[in-house]
């Protein structure tokens, strides 16, 4: 058989040589629409398009909808998906573990800035070599709603009830304490994402990457969310997509510099506004004044928001061997025996 | 300052009984931050290089300085290690605790104090020895800051020169301390040789008590528990430690930093072949040493009951998760925050069971410093083979406290790695599937990140045979059932328990971790005072190995010897033996937050033998 008579097009391989179907996972269980399904897609894209083996990579994340979405891309990976809010930690023993893999984390506004806050601060103080994804939805999806710590002041349940306590901005915060290259971006907004995502590969050091990602279920008050009452009350009521709403994906695209209105499913709006091409990442006063700034005005900027290259990472800084500590030979990880002979002797 | 007492007045009948000889104990009562440690370690390491049995006991409390501190030495010709319940010399230093310290002291007990203190007044069956410690400490010390921490070496003397220490062994001792500073060194010395002439000087020998040379310590070492562990952790391969300070656990990663730094950098790179990190918190510790298990490494953290209670939902992800990690609870006493520098056995139900669910931990319970050691190697080995949480259960008695042992082996073994699957493994087996009990031991095989071995899922949430996210009842159940049989697998690997002693059919004893060594004299005490030929056997890990229980069976009573207030022992021996056997089980308890000692079991199992003595 000729090759030049088949039909299909040739399949398209990345600089490795790999299909984009590796950089794949398995079917989401989420609802239709949701945000967090647009994050995975704009994950497979940017592992395949820089050419990462997915070997090398391995997948962390807590516990919600956001967390669950490391089933749903680098299905060859190795993935831990722990406790609600304590990814950090599972990510730092694995990176101590093992230096030469590369860290995705996938957790929710409520897994970061309620419970897991401890863990978040530490992470970024640390420094350690991963990409943190923030899935910011403002509320705590899987268990049906609740505000998460990220939610604005003023905005409301479903049931009517309004918040009244200041959204924790996880940026300002990781930029704060030390991270990296902290970023923020917007679930739809394809292109830029993409770019965040693929810069982030790049670099050594914490990757902090809030990323806006509208819960379509519990931001819609009226209609289909009724649906709802039938699944029954549990941690985990969603994997069932029967019951699941259909959405459009949101998707938008704008230039740098500009400011975008989103309209969300429940008609409350977001305003997003890109960082300009002259913004200077680098400067970190000048990161956290338009920050300040954007809260003041009701927006979000997105974009490469503070970038500090240089800076040693959490394994640099504590002098590891260059090899992985989990298969050290034996020789590299037990003293001989003359050392434990002069132990006793000392203590005689 | 009243002039120096040294008409010392007693009466003949405080003589009776004669010449003790290398069998009593001594307490030092000082104020915690005043230097008393070097001076007690001094006269511990005095006696110990004379050859005789000893052991210390630092009763410190939750204070940097200013509280009071008692340090106790037990001196035992017989070898008997454990606390002795009452001193037979007293060194009181401390004004605030003296009189009391005076009061509950037995006839004939020796007391030096600080002559001002006036406290020979309060009793006439005591035997006293005044010492005026800073008119002797001024000549010796020109710094008036320093006196308070010279001063305690004073007394070090005036027991070497009342109990018949040897100066030339002291002052090996002091080097062995303060060696490496010479100024100090020298004050020091001069301190102990001022208290040494001012005894010989003023006193006449009126109490029972004397060391004497023997010749029992060949080739032995003093080490606290904690320090043995970390040295067991090092020996065992460690790579990545992550910890949390609580007393009484700290110094035991404080230990492995010391000695890793030393004995585990790259010889070719000057870097390091471990990470020890201080985390958050205990949820982080735990966390890091699973995620570094999941990964590959051999990983630990130690910590007391508080963070132990912090643990839980990480220990359950551990245990349903199946990764390996090692966690050391140096228990004290709780609940809450307790009484943070005492010990207590208060953690054994909690971490059995920790976690929520159907979650069953291995427990290992060192008995000695040595088995902190050999345990350490062990609980990685546990933990990489049966792919879980194992918990070393220590207490601040042990951990904390000096202990005389033989020198550990060096692990002739390499690591048990357990099943992490091979290329020959997967030819032999077919297919890989992360929680399939291929062999039928309930342990499955596992491949780690970063090896060319397939990719799986992790996860806390329900999963099947291939690690897939499921919620079907049959895979739940299939799961959970073959992780209990892992835990059966268990039974028959842990370190097995020891039968102490072998005797009679009426009376058996049960004794775990720190208890053993009072449970050892208790024993004696038990057949010299009463004629009950007991036996004894010493539990060293949960699950309980068929010996427990056919040792349970063989006797009509039972005696568990628990350092807590409900039993703690008896109940888990209760809810795992079989059910019949429980009436057998009775308890012995003790729990005021002091290492148990042979009287209390003793006396214990009089009583509920019917015997009063
Ligand atoms: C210790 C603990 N507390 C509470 C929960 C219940 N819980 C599951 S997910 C979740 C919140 C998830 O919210 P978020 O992280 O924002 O993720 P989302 O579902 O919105 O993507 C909570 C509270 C839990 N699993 N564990
Ligand atoms: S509940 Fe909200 S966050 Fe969760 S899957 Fe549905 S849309 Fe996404």
């Amino acid at each position: 058989m000729s090759t030049m008579t088949t039909t299909s097009s040739p399949r398209k391989l990345n600089r490795i040589g790999l299909d984009i179907a590796i950089y794949k996972g398995g079917k989401t269980t989420l609802c239709a629409g949701c945000g967090h399904n647009a994050i995975s897609e704009r994950i497979i894209d940017a592992f395949f398009e820089m050419g990462v083996d997915p070997r090398r990579v391995i997948k962390l994340s807590g516990i919600g909808c956001s967390s669950k979405t490391p089933a749903y891309f680098l299905g060859s990976s190795f993935s831990f998906n722990g406790v609600h809010g304590r990814m950090p930690a599972l990510a730092t023993g694995a990176l101590l573990a093992n230096r030469q893999m590369i860290a995705i984390g996938v957790s929710g506004d409520g897994d970061t800035a309620s419970i897991g806050i401890g863990h978040f601060v530490h992470l970024m103080r640390r420094n350690l070599p991963m990409i943190y994804i923030i899935e910011d939805n403002g509320c705590y999806g899987l268990t049906k709603g609740q505000f998460s710590a990220t939610a604005d002041i003023g905005s409301t349940l479903k049931n009517g009830v309004v918040n009244d306590l200041p959204p924790i901005d996880t940026c300002a915060l990781a930029i704060e304490l030390g991270a990296t290259f902290v970023g923020r971006s917007f679930s739809g907004d394809k292109k830029q994402l993409l770019a965040l995502l693929k810069a982030a590969i790049s670099h050594r050091g914490t990757v902090m990457l809030d990323v806006i990602s509208p819960c379509v279920t519990f931001n819609d008050h009226d209609g289909s969310t009724k649906s709802y009452s039938y699944v029954k009350d549990h941690d985990e009521p969603l994997s069932d997509v029967s019951f699941i709403p259909h959405f459009e994906d949101m998707t938008i695209d704008y230039e740098p510099g500009t400011s975008r209105e989103i309209q969300l499913h429940d008609g409350s709006k977001l305003v997003l506004s890109k960082l300009s091409e002259q913004y200077d990442p680098t400067d970190k006063l000048a990161a956290l004044q338009v920050l300040h700034e954007a809260q003041k005005r009701g927006e979000l900027v997105t974009g490469l928001i503070y970038y500090e290259p240089g800076r040693k990472d959490f394994l640099e800084l504590i002098n590891l061997v260059d090899e992985p500590l989990a298969t050290l030979p034996l020789d590299m990880v037990r003293p001989p025996r003359e050392a434990l002979d002069e132990i006793m002797e000392s203590l005689k | 300052m009243s002039g120096i007492e040294t008409d010392v007045q007693v009466t003949p009948s405080l003589r009776a009984g004669g010449t003790v000889i290398n069998d009593f104990s001594i307490e030092v009562a000082t104020v915690n931050g005043s230097g008393s440690q070097t001076a007690n370690t001094v006269l511990l390491r005095t006696i110990f290089q004379m050859g005789v049995p000893v052991s210390g006991k630092n009763l410190f409390p939750s204070n940097i300085s200013g509280l009071p501190t008692w340090f106790t030495i037990r001196v035992s010709k017989h070898g008997y290690i454990g606390r002795k319940k009452d001193a037979d010399v007293l060194v009181a230093m401390n004004p605030e605790t003296a009189p009391e310290d005076v009061d509950k002291m037995r006839a004939g007990t020796l007391v030096v104090y600080d002559e001002p203190l006036n406290l020979r007044s309060r009793r006439s069956d005591l035997i006293f020895y005044p010492v005026p410690f800073d008119k002797l400490v001024a000549p010796v010390c020109s710094k008036p800051k320093l006196r308070p921490l010279v001063r305690n070496m004073i007394y070090v003397g005036v027991l070497a020169y009342l109990l018949n220490l040897d100066m030339a062994q002291a002052k090996v001792a002091l080097n062995k301390q303060l060696g490496k500073k010479a100024a100090v060194l020298d004050m020091n010395a001069a301190a102990l040789q001022v208290g040494y002439d001012f005894a010989s000087e003023h006193f006449t020998k009126q109490d029972r008590y004397l060391v004497a040379p023997m010749n029992e310590n060949q080739g032995k070492i003093i080490i606290d528990g904690n320090a043995a562990a970390a040295l067991g952790c090092m020996f065992a391969g460690v790579t990545v430690v992550a910890w949390y300070p609580i007393t009484p656990s700290s110094s035991l990663c404080e230990s492995l930093i010391m000695y890793m730094k030393k004995y585990r950098m790259d010889k070719r790179t000057g870097k390091a072949t471990f990470a020890i990190i201080q985390a958050e918190d205990e949820l982080a510790s735990l966390g890091i040493v699973l995620g570094a298990g999941w990964a590959g490494a051999r990983a630990m953290t130690s910590t007391s009951g508080p963070g132990i209670s912090l643990m839980s939902e990480f220990a359950g992800l551990g245990y349903y998760a199946e990764v390996p990690g090692v966690i050391f609870d140096i228990q004290r006493v709780g609940p809450s925050t307790g009484l943070p520098t005492r010990t207590m056995q208060g953690d054994l139900l909690q971490t059995a069971y920790l976690s929520h669910g159907d979650t069953k931990h291995i427990l290992l319970f060192p008995g000695s410093v040595e088995e902190c050691y050999t345990m350490a190697i062990e609980a990685f080995d546990l933990a990489e083979e049966f792919q879980t949480p194992v918990f070393v259960m220590s207490d601040l008695d042990l951990g904390m406290n000096n202990w005389m042992s033989d020198p550990f082996p060096y692990p002739e073994q390499p690591p048990k790695r357990g099943k992490v699957l091979t290329e020959q493994d997967l030819q032999r087996i077919g297919r890989f599937e992360r929680y399939r009990d291929v062999d039928g031991d309930g342990i499955p095989y596992r491949t780690i990140p970063g090896s060319s071995m397939p990719a799986y899922f992790c996860r806390g949430s329900g999963h099947n045979e291939r690690a897939l996210y499921s919620e079907r009842p049959d895979d739940y159940k299939r799961n959970m059932d073959r992780i209990a049989r892992k835990f059966e697998t268990a039974r028959h690997r842990v370190p097995a328990p020891e039968l102490v002693r072998d005797g009679a059919d009426d009376v058996g004893i049960i004794a775990f971790g720190s208890s053993h060594f009072p449970t050892i004299e208790s024993v004696d005490q038990l057949r010299t005072e009463a004629d009950i030929n007991a036996s004894y056997l010493r539990i060293r890990a949960f699950p309980f190995s068929s010996e427990v229980e056919s040792f349970v069976r063989r006797h009509d009573r039972i005696y568990v010897v628990d350092q807590n207030r409900d039993g703690q022992m008896r109940d888990l021996l209760r809810l795992e033996l079989a059910p019949e056997l429980a009436p057998k089980l009775r308890s012995v308890r003790h729990y005021d937050g002091l290492p148990i000692d042979a009287r209390t079991i003793t006396d214990q199992i009089l009583a509920q033998e019917g015997i009063t003595s």
